[in-house]
């Protein structure tokens, strides 16, 4: 995390275009203890950085197919998505539409620096709605600075009245970007599983979302356990586990048709399927009399290759960014710790070294760091490098479990069980570990998968 | 393997009394939902002979088995109940059975799938080693998914960490 934070700090000193951005101070850091020297805590300047988001102006107030209603309204939601976006992040402090003046159309690309400024505004996002005669809303995005009175980014984009919101996350996206250094990740969407029902009994459904929690979508009926879901790295096929006259098995479904295919039919439980980075390959596990091991077989079908062997539980592989290697848990030393190997199965080597149980690691999409469920008693969502070095805790709960990256590798997901009621929660939280919230799904939800950004 | 049911009987006397390290639970588990199908005895003389009703009234808790935390091996108490297990199904040599595994709340879902798969087995293993035919018995694991004991307490643990045998019916 203070990783994380340092690049971030660095990237913004390093911006000509912030210049004016308060120092990141050396000074404090150089002079503070060994233990607070990698502590950068001080990132209030960060999050001092004020942004303005006023509603969005519009040529004309008219009807449009939206959810969010009539342009000048599709405007005021538009600000209060990004708004939200940016919020829900830490590293800004943004002042959403209901606080705020609403530009008209003829500021948007000439705004009024003198009154922001006087507002103590650092950043000011404006944008504009234009309903199109086909149905399609276009929706501009433009970033300023405002004490350099100098526009830093703009963008725009024409979508179906039913993807709105994606217009709002593409426009905090490259705010984000823009001002951080890093990679965006608004634009994306979460498989995970719907919960409802008594501890007993739950009812386990396999459901779709924005990366902000909205747009909740069923994609089955409860008739049988989804568990695990994993998207395809194009978005368009999702794998999951699926009980079938009680037994688990593998399915590949497609969102858009809510159909699905057996990807592979045994007479074993199968457990933990995983796509390779370029959606070539699945990985899963497979118990048989008592011992799991990982293989890996391609989309398609084909022939199974077995990647492991060891008297033991092996499950739970996933991919480095670049396919080469694959993180995996594996029992085999009497408890479950956090092991990596080629892609091939070659030169399986345990990595976790710091007591406890590891459990459920995810590679990160950056490559440097593997997301994993540490247990002592409680169970953590924490982090380490790839080869088990800096291990840091990301949450401290009772039972927080399944890390899922967000598509740039700052981000991650989880999900949280409650004491006793066992209801579960799908929770967001950034690698400083200080920036956590709970995502405001309609109903319980647990197995958070996180996909890449939207093509 | 030829199966002994005067054997079997003679185990499952001499071992129920040995038991003594584990209590089977007190409740039974929930039926299986759409894993098998259960029938309920329409007669009010008592189960049906060779039912899985008659199973679970015969066997009187002995139908669950249960382990400590991460562990799948049989102890005593289990092997008196696996043993009681055998015989009924020696009684009944069309009956099939599915073993369900079970794991406490307290691990990840995915080992938790496996490790029950693993305590299924031993179950199975063990039931195969009194005589009964492989062929006769399924293995299923629900992992942490279908908890009997609802309180998040070593007590409620205890009584997860299971493995029930379920009739055909």
């Amino acid at each position: 995390m203070r990783t994380a934070l340092l690049t971030l700090v660095l990237a913004l000193s390093a911006s000509p275009a912030l210049a004016q951005t308060a120092e990141p101070a050396p000074a404090q850091t150089a002079a503070a203890s060994a233990e607070q020297a990698i502590d950068v805590t001080d990132d209030s300047d960060w999050q001092n950085q004020t942004i303005a988001i006023p509603a969005f102006a519009t040529n004309a107030d008219v009807p449009t197919r939206t959810s969010a209603g009539s342009t000048a309204a599709l405007g005021n939601a538009l600000a209060g998505v990004i708004t939200a976006d940016l919020q829900n992040n830490g590293l800004f402090k943004p002042t959403g539409p209901g606080a705020l003046p609403r530009p008209a159309l003829a500021q948007i690309q000439a705004p009024e620096f003198g009154g922001w400024q006087a507002r103590g505004t650092d950043m000011l996002i404006q944008g504009f709605v234009r309903a199109e005669a086909d149905g399609q809303v276009t929706v501009g995005c433009y970033l300023y600075d405002v004490a350099l009175k100098q526009q830093l980014a703009k963008a725009g984009w024409t979508l179906a009245p039913g993807e709105w919101r994606r217009a709002a996350h593409k426009c905090a996206d490259m705010v984000y970007s823009r001002l951080s250094g890093e990679s965006p990740f608004f634009d994306s969407k979460v498989a995970f599983i719907a919960e409802t029902g008594p501890k007993d009994r739950r009812l386990k459904r396999l459901a779709i979302m924005d990366s902000d929690g909205q747009n909740f979508t069923y994609l089955t009926t409860g008739q049988t356990t989804a568990l695990t879901p994993r998207w395809s790295p194009d978005y368009k096929s999702i794998l999951y586990l699926s009980y079938f006259n009680g037994q688990p098995r593998i399915y590949i479904l497609d969102p858009a048709t809510k159909s699905q295919r057996l990807l592979l039919s045994a007479r074993n439980p199968l457990f933990a399927p995983r796509w390779s980075p370029d959606g070539q390959w699945v990985l899963y596990s497979m118990a048989q009399a008592g011992n799991t091991d990982i293989y890996k077989i391609t989309a398609a079908g084909g022939s199974p290759v077995k990647l492991t062997d060891s008297p033991g539980i092996d499950i739970g592989g996933s991919f480095s960014p670049d396919g080469s290697r694959i993180v995996f848990e594996s029992d085999r030393s009497g408890s479950q710790q956090v092991y990596v190997m080629n892609a091939d199965g070659s030169n399986q080597k345990r990595i976790s070294f710091f007591g406890g149980r590891g459990a459920t690691p995810e590679w990160s999409p950056r490559g440097d760091q593997i997301a994993f469920t540490h247990i002592v008693g409680n169970l953590r969502v924490a982090t380490m490098d790839p080869s088990g070095g800096s291990l840091r805790y990301l949450t401290d709960d009772w039972q927080d479990e399944a890390p899922t990256w967000a598509p740039n590798g700052r981000v991650i997901q989880f999900f949280r069980t409650a004491r006793n009621t066992g209801r579960t929660s799908v929770w967001q939280v950034d690698l400083t570990g200080r920036n956590l919230r709970k995502l405001d799904t309609p109903v319980d939800g647990s197995d958070p998968a996180w996909g890449p950004l939207r093509p | 393997m030829r199966t002994n049911p005067a054997l079997i009987a003679m185990l499952a006397a001499g071992l129920a009394v040995s038991a003594c390290s584990k209590k089977p639970p007190a409740q039974l588990p929930p039926d299986p939902g759409g894993a098998v199908s259960t029938e309920t005895p329409t007669a009010s003389t008592g189960p049906t002979p060779g039912s899985q009703a008659d199973f679970v009234a015969t066997l009187m808790g002995q139908d669950t088995i249960l382990f400590d935390t991460d562990q799948y091996n049989i102890d005593s108490a289990d092997q008196a109940a696996l043993a009681a297990q055998a015989q009924w199904l020696a009684k009944y040599p069309a009956k099939r059975a599915t073993v369900e595994g079970h794991a406490d709340e307290r691990g990840t879902r995915e080992y938790n799938l496996a490790l029950g798969e693993r305590r299924a087995n031993a179950a199975k293993n063990y039931l195969v080693s009194l005589g009964v035919d492989a062929a006769r018995i399924a293995t299923v694991s629900y992992g942490k998914e279908r908890p009997v004991a609802l309180g998040s307490d070593e007590g409620s643990w205890a009584r997860n960490r299971r493995a029930v045998t379920v009739t055909i019916d």
